[in-house]
């Protein structure tokens, strides 16, 4: 049983959780409903600004055509699969180079310099490489998420206490051993917060390659939205990106809190 | 001092050991012509000024560091080491009981047979409570228990104490010490304890051995003869404790 004050302190908390929530809401409402009339009364230019209407029934027309899911579902996939391999091949590279220190000192200095190049500036010379097609898309966003993933994680393995790592050499632990026993397990805290920055990584990485080359995806509706001058389809794919984008990041941290159960 | 050697009740013996750290900033001399036998079955401890080369001493003797010069022999065959060190090394992500079977699955020795016995030290020692719980649920010192249990598993022959204390505050400090020294005298192992805490060397050790500054070798020998000795806590009220305090302190002599 909790005291008085303790249950007044509980009941001003939850009182104010509820005010914060609210605030938030109202400020929504406010922009959509305040969107919607400026648009209604042409106090704005629709042609170039859309409103929540139209983006609605671009939306629902779009699902009509059968066309929402399929754009939808190729953006996921593509991301997926760039996340997928972004953080197998990361976590792949990240311990060759705990194991082999010279490839490390040896690499270095790429990786810093593939790291601070912005990728988009790849995209050309990936397109003529592997073609205007998917396998571009995902090359492209593979290597955002990768280099980034080979660093956070490389950085984890070398912040195992080498305390833990002296006390399985005197046990006469193998390089081996001492990978899966101690190094892998101390960094599991970090490749699991690598992955929600990867899961990132990778739909920017995605839709800046359909920006360049797809006919099909959220990125291409928004391209070619804007190539057709139909800003309601561009804030349509804006909007379903959003909203994507959140799930796919609510999932994330879904999985990472199931996977972190203990310490 | 050469001819100790052939003491066949000897389970350590080093020669002249030396060595020097490497790095690109020039080369620190840690040890120079240390020498120093260990009995089988005594308790040892090491006292010196920090930074003298006390666990450069154990790293060598662990093969985590390799010796510069000298010789260090075990006279025994097949002779086992065990590593206690002053961190919590508990691995967060074990159960108390995986934490106490690491050594043994390192070593590859991880048998039904072996587990009971790593059970039944858990047990005799207080921890059969904790045995599914994680380390984080343990008090520092319960920590220590188990760090010292998963070192015993091994069946080493000779244990290595490197500052195992130091991290405890004062009071659990002094407790734990008592318990650990309990449990090695039962279990009879032979004992190397690093400190730089005076009273804890002449409370545990039969014998405590200074060490010079920086580079370090063997200043002077005490064997701890005390008639009222007992166990550790009480040994701090023998009449001859202060006698020793103030012998190995002024050895030590640190200039503020
Ligand atoms: N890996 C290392 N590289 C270079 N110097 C070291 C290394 N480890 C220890 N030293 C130096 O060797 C000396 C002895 O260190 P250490 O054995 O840790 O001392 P103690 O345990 O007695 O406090 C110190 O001067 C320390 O700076
Ligand atoms: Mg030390």
């Amino acid at each position: 049983m909790y005291s008085n004050e303790h249950k007044e302190y509980l009941k001003k908390r939850k009182k104010r959780k509820f005010l914060i929530i609210l605030t938030q809401l109202l400020i929504l409402i406010i922009f959509i409903v305040g969107w919607e009339l400026l648009a209604k009364y042409e106090i704005i230019n629709t042609f170039i600004s859309s409103s929540p209407s139209k983006i609605i029934s671009t939306i629902i027309s779009l699902y009509k055509q059968g066309n929402l899911f399929k754009h939808i579902w190729i953006t996921i996939y593509e991301t997926l699969i760039s996340f997928g391999l972004g953080t197998l091949i990361g976590i792949v590279i990240a311990t060759i180079l705990w194991w082999n220190n010279f490839i490390y000192k040896v690499v270095d200095p790429y990786l810093t310099v593939i790291n601070s190049l912005p990728k988009v500036a790849l995209g050309p010379i990936i397109i003529i490489f592997f073609g205007a097609n998917m396998n571009s898309i995902i090359i492209m966003a593979l290597l955002i998420s990768v280099i980034v993933t080979i660093i956070t994680v490389y950085n984890g393995f070398n912040e195992t206490d080498q305390n833990k790592i002296n006390l399985l050499k005197s046990f006469k632990a193998s390089k081996w051993q001492i990978y899966k026993m101690v190094i892998l397990p101390s960094s599991y805290p970090t490749i699991i917060s690598s992955l929600k920055i990867n899961i990132s990584m990778s739909l920017i990485g995605i839709i800046m390659g359909e920006f360049l080359v797809s006919k099909e995806g959220i990125g291409y509706l928004i391209m070619y939205g804007s190539q057709v001058f139909n800003l309601n389809l561009v804030m349509s794919g804006i909007i379903i990106l959003m909203l994507v984008s959140i799930i796919m990041y609510k999932v994330v941290s879904y999985i990472e809190k199931i996977l972190i159960k203990h310490d | 001092m050469m001819n100790t050697s052939k003491n066949s009740n000897n389970i350590l013996v080093i020669e002249n050991l030396t060595k020097i750290y490497h790095s690109k900033d020039g080369e620190t001399l840690a040890i120079k012509d240390l020498n120093l036998n260990i009995k089988e079955g005594e308790f040892v401890a090491i006292v010196g000024p920090s930074g003298c080369g006390k666990s450069t001493l154990l790293s060598i003797l662990c093969n985590l560091e390799n010796k510069s010069a000298g010789n260090i022999a075990f006279p025994k065959k097949d002779l086992k080491l065990g590593y206690m060190l002053q961190e919590d090394t508990l691995f967060p992500w074990l159960t108390i009981l995986d934490n106490s079977l690491l050594g043994l699955k390192v070593q590859k020795k991880l048998t039904k047979e072996n587990e009971d016995k790593v059970i039944k030290l858990l047990e005799d020692y207080g921890l059969k409570d904790f045995i599914k719980k994680y380390p984080k649920n343990l008090s520092g010192g319960m920590r220590q228990r188990v760090a010292l249990i998963r070192t015993l598993a091994t069946d080493p022959d000779i244990l290595l104490l490197d500052e195992a204390f130091s991290a405890l505050d004062y009071q659990t400090r002094l407790a734990v010490s008592d318990d650990v020294w309990k449990i090695i005298k039962k279990e009879g192992k032979t004992t190397i304890m690093i400190t730089h805490d005076i009273a804890e060397a002449l409370t545990m050790a039969d014998r405590v051995i200074v060490l010079t500054s920086r580079p370090s070798k063997v200043k002077k020998i005490y064997d701890i003869e005390m008639d009222d000795k007992t166990t550790p806590i009480n040994n701090r009220k023998c009449k001859d404790f202060n006698k020793y305090y103030d012998m190995i302190w002024k050895d030590i002599d640190i200039h503020v």
